[in-house]
């Protein structure tokens, strides 16, 4: 009895250790385990400087809930590490509310979120309304940001979208190629998405009222899901992101349909901090997020994100690839 | 135009349960609401009642079965231990993509939490029996099958039924995760804070304990009506 009793708290302390020992690894595994390195893009930038003045400066980078927005703010955070800055990093915050406030509260110094979003979500617009020009879209926002003792920094090459995604059979079964074909097949067609997808106007809501579909079912699911329920066959549309690393890698097994009435605006990441942070961290915090972001095109955001999704990278690893690549870091 | 969070208020809170509320990003339709709300919870009830109907059906015979042989308390109480520490959301996840998700994914991985209680718990109710009384029993050229029955299950029916109930809790508490899954529970309110705002996240905790409490009261009712007159405490 006694021993039975004493074998079985060894047997749980040994699993606790091991928990917390592949914890530790899943959000650790630090800078030593360097030349992951990769070959993305061709931009090779100027070495960050470090500056001793910046020393002074504690940071902390935010990101929301999934692997493109770890990636960047492991970017970000790693970046200003290298310039010099005392960095901390709060990622997957969860939505863009939570961030919005984490940034207002001062829990974090800043993190990345994309204008669509921003001029959506936080500003009442309507998707329509959303400028489809990066700068535009970027000054509106930062305009607005302005009002609150916010500030937007510049938008980086790149945009990410909500899109209409199904597999190639699908898509062909039915001769699907923009979101408007799917007039008078939707009814038979299962749709899938986050869960707040249902009532988003730049989602199911959108669909339902800017081209008049009608779905046979919405299905809420996690994000990181997208693509395992059209795998399974449950779903026969999903909400894809048009970042997804698998639109390039499983090319004849999954496609977007065209926006043609442009429900989803695409977005470019923009960098939201408070305006006090930025003048106490002084101009390198601006102009150091400037420099890493300049790389970051469709192409590269799709390998870092793949090096995550699908290879299993941590965003810390993808990250510090991209900056070493690029010659931000050595 | 704004881009203020107001903080969640109780009075809020109640008003998104019984009326829709504007959203910031619906595109002018409201949401939430009283059908909204009585939708969700009777979801949030069947998810409940089915992930504790697998988990009655799996650990109870087990339990009741093992603590009349007294053997496998290793068993009966590790693995009770080792249920609570399964993540259930990285479950669901794995469960998907093997079954894809639904009722069928949700049901089943909820369970997993309710198995640990009930197990423990009728594993270690019947184990207290008195030996004499059971004994006593088995001279009166009772069954094995009817010992338990009609012996040890009535004397451990009280702590039994404490292991449902809270088996039931947990259950109803993680069915908050569903809509990851695909099931549309209470916890779309909490899940989806830039749609429903932060009254409607609280609506949905508030939904929830009150849910709680109702089944909670209603478990421990059953309990007195099924325990034995003999076993009650008596109040003079």
């Amino acid at each position: 009895m006694r021993t039975d009793q004493t074998r079985v708290r060894v047997l749980l302390a040994a699993l606790a250790a091991l928990a917390l020992t592949l914890g530790i690894a899943a959000c650790g595994s630090d800078s030593d385990s360097s030349s992951t390195g990769g070959e993305e893009g061709g931009a090779s930038g100027a070495a960050i400087q470090s500056n001793p003045e910046n020393g002074k400066v504690s940071l902390t980078i935010g990101s929301k809930n999934f692997p493109e927005q770890e990636i960047l703010g492991e970017i970000y955070a790693q970046a200003l590490t290298a310039a010099g800055y005392k960095v901390k990093s709060a990622l997957n915050l969860g939505s863009e509310t939570v961030a919005l406030k984490a940034v207002k509260t001062g829990q974090i110094s800043g993190y990345p979120e994309y204008a669509s979003t921003a001029l959506t979500s936080f500003f009442g617009l309507e998707p329509e309304e959303v400028p489809s020009d990066a700068n535009e879209a970027w000054e509106k926002a930062n305009a607005e940001f302005e009002k609150e003792g916010l500030q937007a920094f510049e938008p980086t090459p790149f945009a990410s979208a909500n899109a209409v995604g199904t597999t190639t059979a699908t898509a062909k079964k039915y001769g699907l190629k923009t979101v408007s074909d799917l007039e008078g097949v939707s009814e038979k067609l299962s749709l899938y998405g986050s869960p707040e997808c249902r009532q988003r106007i730049d989602c199911l809501a959108g669909l339902e009222k800017l081209y008049g579909l009608k779905f046979k079912s919405f299905t809420p699911v996690d994000i990181g899901l997208r693509y395992t329920v059209l795998e399974k066959g449950q779903a026969d549309l999903s909400i894809l992101f048009t970042t997804d690393p698998q639109l390039s890698a499983e090319k004849d097994k999954y496609v977007i349909l065209e926006d043609d009435k442009e429900v989803f605006p695409a977005g470019n990441v923009i960098f939201v901090t408070k305006q006090s942070v930025a003048e106490e961290a002084g101009p390198d915090y601006e102009k150091t997020i400037l420099q890493v972001q300049e790389g970051l095109d469709l192409k590269v955001v799709q390998e870092l994100d793949a090096r995550v999704e699908l290879e299993k990278e941590t965003p810390k690893q993808a990250a510090k690839a991209y900056l070493e690549s690029a010659g931000y870091i050595k | 135009m704004t881009a203020s969070l107001p903080l969640a208020s109780f009075t809020g809170a109640f008003e998104f349960i019984f009326t829709p509320q504007e959203s910031n990003v619906t595109g002018g339709k409201k949401v939430g609401g009283l059908d909204k709300s009585l939708e969700l919870l009777v979801k949030h009830l069947e998810v409940t009642v089915l992930a504790l109907a697998i988990a009655l059906v799996v650990a109870l015979p087990l339990g009741l079965y093992l603590g009349h042989k007294g053997k496998g308390e290793q068993f009966a109480v590790g693995l009770g231990n080792a249920g609570r520490a399964i993540p259930e959301l990285a479950v669901i996840a794995l469960v998907a993509v093997l079954i894809g998700v639904g009722l069928q994914n949700v049901a089943p991985v909820l369970a997993i939490l309710g198995v640990p209680p009930i197990l423990n718990n009728a594993y270690v109710g019947v184990r207290q029996v008195d030996r004499a009384t059971v004994d006593a029993a088995r001279g009166m050229g009772m069954s094995e099958a009817a010992i338990i029955r009609r012996v040890e299950l009535p004397i451990a029916l009280p702590t039994v039924m404490g292991g449902v109930r809270s088996a039931a809790i947990a259950i109803l508490a993680t069915a908050t995760i569903a809509p990851l899954a695909g099931v549309e529970t209470l916890g779309d309110f909490i899940l989806n804070r830039n749609v429903y705002g932060e009254n409607g996240l609280l609506a949905g905790a508030i939904l929830v304990a009150l849910l709680a409490l109702t089944i909670e009261g209603l478990l421990a009712l059953l309990q007195r009506r099924l325990t034995s007159d003999g076993l009650k405490l008596k109040t003079v």
